[in-house]
C-alpha cells in the first residue's frame, strides 16, 4: 500500500471544498465589530501633493477614521523593504527610495496609495473616499523603460533613475570569446510587462485585540511567516511575539502574493488605532493598478558560434523596469534570479551580462512565476533559435550539440548543475510532438491558406530557493530555508506543519503522500497545515518551485526523527534492542520475528507513557513523552529542473490572428510525488506562457495611466485560446535532496514564451516582439510580402 | 453599489409609469449591473422589465423574424425557428460574449445599450430592423443615434425587434481578444433588390458600408471587394487595433462574410 503513494495520482484533497464553493478566503472572513477600508490612490503616475485634507470626508456618513501618511510618520511606521541587497559593478550599493505605505508628499504611480478611509460600511467608506481632497501638482511621468535613464530622476537623489549597474560574468574572457568567433549572431529583445492576476483578488484584515494586546492580520500572502517579520522588523507595527499573520485559502499568487503590501501595514496598523477590525478587498481594477507587475526589460543579446554550430560565447545587456519602488524580491530577480540562468542548458564557457535596473512612474514590478528563468529562457533560446538557423542547422541538432552532457557541471558564470539528461527530453518532445512529420502539417495548413510554424524552447532553470549561505552572500535578506513539523496525534491521525504555503500547489495533496508514504498512515488520517503563524513553526512560504524541494524535504526529516523515536519507544515495548526494530509501512518489526507494533501504537503510548489496565508503555529512560518533531531543512544546492518544449501554430494570412494548435512539454522535474498535480502545474504554466507570447501585455499611455486596468482590455488567455497539451516525463533526480525533487512549479511560463514566439517568427518570416497581437503580426506579414517583393 | 429602489413590474404600462430621468430597465442586467457596481452609473430607481409578459420570445413568418426584447442571446442562438429563418442571426447570438453572458444578457438590452462593439446592432441595421417601442416603431437607420445613443425617449421601452428575413446572409466577427466584443462585426445580408452590409466595432456607431454595398451589388461575390478601398479615417484606434487596421479587416471580413453567405 504504502509505496504506491509516490508517484500515484491521488485525486487532490482540497478539490472537495474548493470545487463546492467552500473555500474560506480572506474576502468571506468577517469579524465582529467589523469596519470597511477603502484607499484613496493616486489618479497620476507622478505628482507632489501639497496638502491631503479630509476635513469634509471625515464629516460624511459612517466615517469611523481617515488616515494619511502623516499620520503614518507620525506613528513611525515603517517603510515598504527591497529584501535583497544588490551591488552595483563600481562596488557601490543600490539606491533605493523611500515607499511609505501611505504618501508622504509624492505619489509615483497611478494607484499608489494616499489615505485610508475606514467606514462602517464599504459603500459609506466610498462616498467619503470621493470627498478627501488631495491637492496634486502633476509633474512629467517617466513611463517607458528606455527612456528611464535618459530622464530626469524621479526619486531624489537617484541617478538617472538608476537603482543599479549589475555585472555577472568574466568580460575580458567573453569578449576574447566574441573576438575568436567565426559567426556572432545578434538580437534586440523586449519581455513584455505583465500583471499576475491571481483569481482571487488581494485582501486584509487587521484585528487588534486591545485586552491581549494581539494584532492579527488576515492576508492574502503566500508566505505568512515572511510577511509578519516584515511587518514587525521592518514597518515596526506590531512586535513578533504578539501578532499573528493568518494567509487562509489563497487563490493564487504567481508571486504577486509574496511581499507585504501597504494595504497590508496600513489595516493591521488603522486597527490598532481605532481597536476594531479594518477589513480591506481589492476590486479588480485595484489589483490591475497596485499589484506587483512582472517581466518589463530590454535586453540586447549576441551570441559568438564557431563554423561546426558550437557556442562559445553569451554577452547580454539588459534594462529591467522596476516601476516606483524596489520591492521584496525585485532586485534580485532581474540579477542573480535571471544571469545565471543566461547560459541554458547549453555547455558554454563564457558568458557575462550587464543588467541596469531603473525606476519608471508605473506600478512596482516583482517575481511573477518563474521570476528571473522566463527573462533568460526568452533571451537564450530565441537567439540559440536564430544561430541555428543562421549557420543552416536543424533546431534539435544545433541544440544537442552544444548542451551539457556531464555531471556534475559547473557553469561558467554561478550554478553547478548536479544532474540532467537533455538529450532524453528532447528526444521524447521530438517522437511525441511527430517532428519528422511536420512538414507535411505545414504543407496542409498551407491548403487551408493558413502559415504553420514550428518553434523550440529547451530549458534549464534553478529553483528549491535555496542554501541560504549562498543567498546571503548575494544580498538575501533572509535564509531561505523551509520548516516541518510533524504531530502525532494520541489517536494515531496525524498534523503535519509546514512553511510552505500553498495556493494552488496542492500541497495538501502531495505533502499528504509524502508523509503517508514515510510513516504509513493512511493519507484520509493526514492534514497538512499552513498558513498561521500562531499554529506551526516560522516558514519562509512558497515561491520559486521551492515547496516541495525544500519544504518536502523538511517534511521528509521531520518523519525521519519521529521513527527514529517510535524505534526507541517500541524496542522497549517490544522488549528488544534499538536496532534490532525495523520500520515498514508503519509498523515496528523486530528483525526475524513476528513481534511488533504499529506506528499508531506508538504513539498512544507516546501520550500514555506508563501503565494503567491494559495499557502498558512505559517510555525507554531518558525519551520524553510526546510524538513531535520539528525539522528546518537548508539545501545544499538549487535544483536544476529542465525540459523540452515544442510549440507549432497557425496563422491566418489575411488577419494576422496567431493560434496554438500543437503543444509538447516534456519535463525533467526529478522525482514526481503526484502526476495529476504535477500536470496540472504544467498546464496552467504554460497557459501563463503562452499567455505572455499571444497576448497579455501591460500598457501605459504616454502619462502613466494603465490602459489595460480590466479585463476589457488586458487579454487574460482562456481555455479556448489553447490546443490540448501532449506532456511526457523523464527523470534525472536532484542529488540535493533526499526526494530526488527538482520543482514544477514555474517551467510551464519559463519555456512557453520562446518556444511559442520561435513558432510565430518561423511560421511569418519576421522578427516580432511579444505579444504577438493579431496586427502585429499582420503588419509583419505585410512587411514581409514587401520586402520578398523589392527582392 | 449605491443603494436604490427596486421595481419588478406585470406590465409595460407600469414600468413606463415608474420610469423617470433617474432610472434604469433592468433586463440582463449585464450592462446596468456592473456600471452601477463601478459607481459609473447612478440610478434611484431600477425597473426590472423581466416578468413582463409577452416581451420575450421568437415569432416567425415568412418575411419577417420577431424577437421580443427579454428574450436572451442564448435564446437565440439555440432557437430553431432563428436559425431557419435567418442563421447569421443565431450564430451573431452565439457569439456575444460568454456562456454566462449569453444567459442574462437580452436583446433590447444590447441595442438599447447601442455599445460601439456591440454585435446585434449590425444586425439590426443589415436585416431592417424595426424597433417596436411601447410608443412607435423606430427604422434601424434611424434608431443608433451616436456612442451609447439611440432614438428612444426617457421611459420607451423596447418590445419587439422585427427583422426583415433576407435571401442570404453572414456575419463575421473579428473578436477583441481581451473583451470578445467586435474589434470589427461585418454583416452582410443580401435581398431581391439591394444588398445591406453594415459594420461595428469601427466607428463611434454602426454604420453601412456604402463602397462595400454597391461593389457588391452588380456583383455578389468576394471578388468583387478586390478593389475596394477603405479609408480609415475618423475609425477607432486603440491599444487592440489601429483605425489601419479596422480598414483592413472591414475588407477581409466582408470578404469571407460574402464567402459565408447563406
Ligand atoms: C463579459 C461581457 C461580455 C460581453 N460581450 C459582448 C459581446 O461580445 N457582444 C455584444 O454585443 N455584447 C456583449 N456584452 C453585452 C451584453 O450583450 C449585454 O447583454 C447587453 O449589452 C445588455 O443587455 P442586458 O439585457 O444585460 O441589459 P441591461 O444591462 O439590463 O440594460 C442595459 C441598458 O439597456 C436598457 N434597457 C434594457 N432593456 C430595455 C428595453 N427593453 N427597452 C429600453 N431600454 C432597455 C437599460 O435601461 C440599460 O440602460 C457583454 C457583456 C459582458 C458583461
Amino acid at each position: 500500500m504504502a509505496s504506491s503513494l509516490i508517484g500515484s495520482r491521488v485525486e487532490r484533497k482540497e478539490d472537495k471544498k474548493f470545487l463546492t464553493g467552500k473555500g474560506r478566503y480572506t474576502a468571506d472572513i468577517n469579524l465582529a465589530n467589523q469596519t470597511y477600508a477603502y484607499f484613496v490612490r493616486s489618479p497620476h503616475a507622478r505628482a507632489t501633493i501639497s496638502k491631503v485634507d479630509i476635513s469634509k470626508a471625515s464629516n460624511a456618513p459612517g466615517v469611523v477614521k481617515i488616515l494619511t501618511g502623516d499620520d503614518l510618520a507620525k506613528d513611525k511606521i515603517g517603510g515598504l523593504i527591497a529584501g535583497w541587497k544588490i551591488v552595483s559593478q563600481d562596488g557601490t550599493d543600490m539606491k533605493c527610495p523611500p515607499h511609505p505605505p501611505l504618501a508622504n508628499n509624492t505619489v509615483n504611480f497611478v494607484g499608489d496609495h494616499v489615505a485610508i478611509v475606514i467606514a462602517e460600511t464599504l459603500d459609506q467608506a466610498k462616498d467619503a473616499a470621493e470627498k478627501v481632497r488631495v491637492d496634486y501638482k502633476v509633474l512629467k511621468a517617466v513611463v517607458n523603460t528606455g527612456d528611464a535613464m535618459n530622464s530626469k530622476p524621479i526619486h531624489d537623489g537617484i541617478d538617472k533613475n538608476l537603482c543599479y549597474d549589475f555585472l555577472l560574468g568574466d568580460k575580458g574572457k567573453t569578449d576574447e570569446a566574441f573576438s575568436n568567433a567565426d559567426k556572432v549572431v545578434k538580437l534586440d529583445l523586449v519581455n513584455n510587462r505583465l500583471i499576475p492576476n491571481a483569481m482571487e483578488p488581494r485582501a486584509a484584515i487587521g484585528d487588534y485585540n486591545p485586552s491581549s494586546e494581539e494584532l492579527t492580520l488576515y492576508t492574502a500572502s503566500q508566505n505568512p511567516h515572511l510577511s509578519r517579520l516584515i511587518l514587525s522588523a521592518f514597518n515596526a507595527v506590531h512586535p513578533e511575539h504578539k501578532f499573528r499573520v493568518v494567509a487562509p485559502d489563497v487563490g493564487g499568487g504567481f508571486g504577486s502574493k509574496i511581499n507585504a503590501y501597504a494595504e497590508d501595514v496600513v489595516v493591521a496598523w488603522a486597527s490598532k488605532k481605532i481597536e476594531r477590525p479594518v477589513k480591506w478587498v481589492a476590486e479588480r481594477t485595484e489589483s490591475f493598478l497596485s499589484d506587483n507587475h512582472g517581466r518589463d526589460h530590454l535586453t540586447h543579446v549576441e551570441l559568438a558560434l564557431k563554423n561546426d554550430g558550437k557556442i562559445t560565447g553569451i554577452k547580454v545587456e539588459t534594462i529591467a523596469n522596476l516601476g516606483a519602488y524596489a520591492l521584496v524580491f525585485a532586485t534580485v530577480t532581474p540579477t542573480y534570479l535571471y544571469a545565471p540562468l543566461l547560459i541554458g542548458p547549453y555547455d558554454i564557457p563564457a558568458a557575462c551580462c550587464n543588467v541596469k535596473t531603473v525606476y519608471t512612474n508605473t506600478a512596482p514590478t516583482d517575481a511573477y512565476r518563474g521570476a528571473g528563468r522566463p527573462e533568460a529562457t526568452y533571451v537564450v533560446e530565441r537567439i540559440v533559435t536564430e544561430a541555428a538557423k543562421e549557420i543552416g542547422m536543424d533546431q534539435a541538432e544545433f541544440r544537442k550539440k552544444n548542451f551539457i552532457n556531464k555531471f556534475p557541471h559547473q557553469q561558467c558564470l554561478v550554478h553547478n548543475i548536479d544532474s540532467g539528461d537533455y538529450n532524453a527530453h528532447l528526444d521524447k518532445a521530438l517522437e511525441l510532438s511527430d517532428y519528422k512529420n511536420f512538414e507535411n502539417r505545414r504543407s496542409q495548413s498551407s491548403a487551408k491558406g493558413k502559415l504553420r510554424g514550428i518553434g523550440f524552447s529547451t530549458y534549464l532553470e534553478a529553483c528549491g530557493i535555496a542554501p541560504s549561505a549562498v543567498v546571503m552572500s548575494i544580498g538575501a535578506g533572509v535564509g531561505l530555508w523551509e520548516s516541518a513539523e510533524i504531530r502525532f496525534n494520541a489517536t494515531g491521525n496525524v498534523s503535519v506543519f509546514t512553511g510552505a504555503h500553498s495556493h494552488g500547489q496542492s500541497h495538501d495533496t502531495t505533502f499528504a503522500q509524502i508523509v503517508g508514504e514515510k510513516l504509513g498512515v493512511p493519507i484520509e488520517n493526514i492534514d497538512i497545515i499552513h498558513g498561521d503563524t500562531d499554529k506551526g513553526p516560522f516558514g519562509m512560504g512558497t515561491y520559486g518551485s521551492r515547496s516541495l524541494a525544500v519544504g518536502g524535504t523538511a517534511i521528509v526529516k521531520a518523519c525521519d526523527k519521529i521513527i527514529e523515536k517510535g524505534r526507541k519507544v517500541a524496542a522497549k515495548m517490544l522488549e528488544a534492542k534499538p536496532e534490532e526494530v525495523e520500520f515498514k509501512d508503519g509498523e515496528f518489526i523486530v528483525k526475524n520475528s513476528n513481534k511488533k507494533k504499529t506506528i499508531g501504537e506508538i504513539a498512544f503510548a507516546c501520550y500514555l507513557p506508563g501503565t494503567y489496565g491494559d495499557i502498558k508503555s512505559p517510555l525507554p529512560e531518558g525519551v520524553e513523552p510526546g510524538l513531535v518533531e520539528t525539522s528546518f531543512f537548508d539545501p545544499s544546492n538549487f535544483s536544476f529542473p529542465s525540459g523540452t518544449h515544442i510549440c507549432e501554430v497557425e496563422v491566418d494570412q489575411d488577419t494576422g490572428e496567431t493560434k496554438v494548435v500543437k503543444y509538447t512539454v516534456v519535463d525533467d522535474f526529478g522525482t514526481i510525488i503526484n502526476p495529476l498535480v504535477v500536470e496540472g502545474q504544467v498546464h496552467g504554466g504554460v497557459a501563463q506562457g503562452i499567455g505572455q507570447a499571444l497576448y497579455e501585455n501591460a500598457h501605459y499611455d504616454e502619462s502613466g495611466q494603465l490602459i489595460t486596468a480590466s479585463y476589457m482590455d488586458y487579454t487574460m488567455p482562456r481555455a479556448d485560446n489553447f490546443p490540448e497539451f501532449k506532456l511526457g516525463f523523464t527523470s534525472t533526480p536532484a542529488t540535493s535532496n533526499p526526494l530526488g525533487a527538482k520543482g514544477c512549479g514555474e517551467a510551464g511560463t519559463i519555456a512557453a514564451p520562446p518556444a511559442v514566439m520561435n513558432a510565430v517568427i518561423d511560421a511569418i518570416g519576421e522578427d516580432i516582439s511579444m505579444p504577438a497581437t493579431s496586427e502585429k503580426v499582420c503588419n509583419a506579414l505585410q512587411k514581409n510580402k514587401k520586402n520578398k517583393e523589392a527582392a | 453599489m449605491k443603494g436604490f429602489n427596486f421595481h419588478s413590474v406585470k406590465n409595460v404600462k407600469e414600468a413606463k409609469k415608474l420610469a423617470s430621468g433617474k432610472s434604469a430597465f433592468l433586463a440582463g442586467g449585464m450592462t446596468t449591473i456592473p456600471a452601477m457596481k463601478l459607481r459609473l452609473a447612478l440610478y434611484s430607481d431600477i425597473i426590472d422589465i423581466k416578468n413582463i409578459k409577452d416581451l420575450s420570445g421568437i415569432k416567425v413568418s415568412s418575411k419577417s423574424l420577431r424577437i421580443g426584447a427579454t428574450t436572451k442571446h442564448a435564446e437565440v442562438a439555440s432557437s430553431k425557428e432563428v436559425k431557419r429563418a435567418i442563421s447569421s442571426l443565431a450564430h451573431l447570438a452565439d457569439g456575444i460574449g460568454d456562456p454566462q453572458v449569453r444567459n442574462r444578457g437580452t436583446i433590447g438590452g444590447s441595442i438599447a445599450n447601442n455599445d460601439p462593439a456591440a454585435d446585434y446592432p449590425s444586425a439590426c441595421l443589415a436585416l431592417n430592423a424595426i424597433i417596436h417601442t411601447s410608443d412607435r416603431k423606430i427604422g434601424a437607420d434611424k434608431f443608433f443615434k451616436g456612442m451609447f445613443e439611440t432614438a428612444l425617449k426617457k421611459g420607451e421601452l423596447i418590445q419587439t425587434v422585427e427583422f426583415q428575413v433576407p435571401d442570404k446572409s453572414c456575419y463575421v466577427k473579428f473578436p477583441n481578444p481581451a473583451s470578445r466584443y467586435a474589434i470589427v462585426g461585418v454583416y452582410v445580408a443580401k435581398y431581391k433588390k439591394e444588398v445591406n452590409v453594415a459594420v461595428t466595432g469601427v466607428e463611434s456607431v454602426v454604420f453601412r458600408c456604402k463602397k462595400i454595398e454597391s461593389a457588391l451589388k452588380s456583383n455578389f461575390s468576394s471578388s468583387a471587394l478586390d478593389s475596394v478601398k477603405i479609408s480609415s479615417s475618423g475609425f477607432n484606434s486603440d491599444i487592440h487595433a489601429s483605425s489601419d487596421y479596422r480598414a483592413h479587416l472591414i475588407k477581409v471580413l466582408a470578404k469571407k462574410a460574402v464567402a459565408g453567405c447563406k
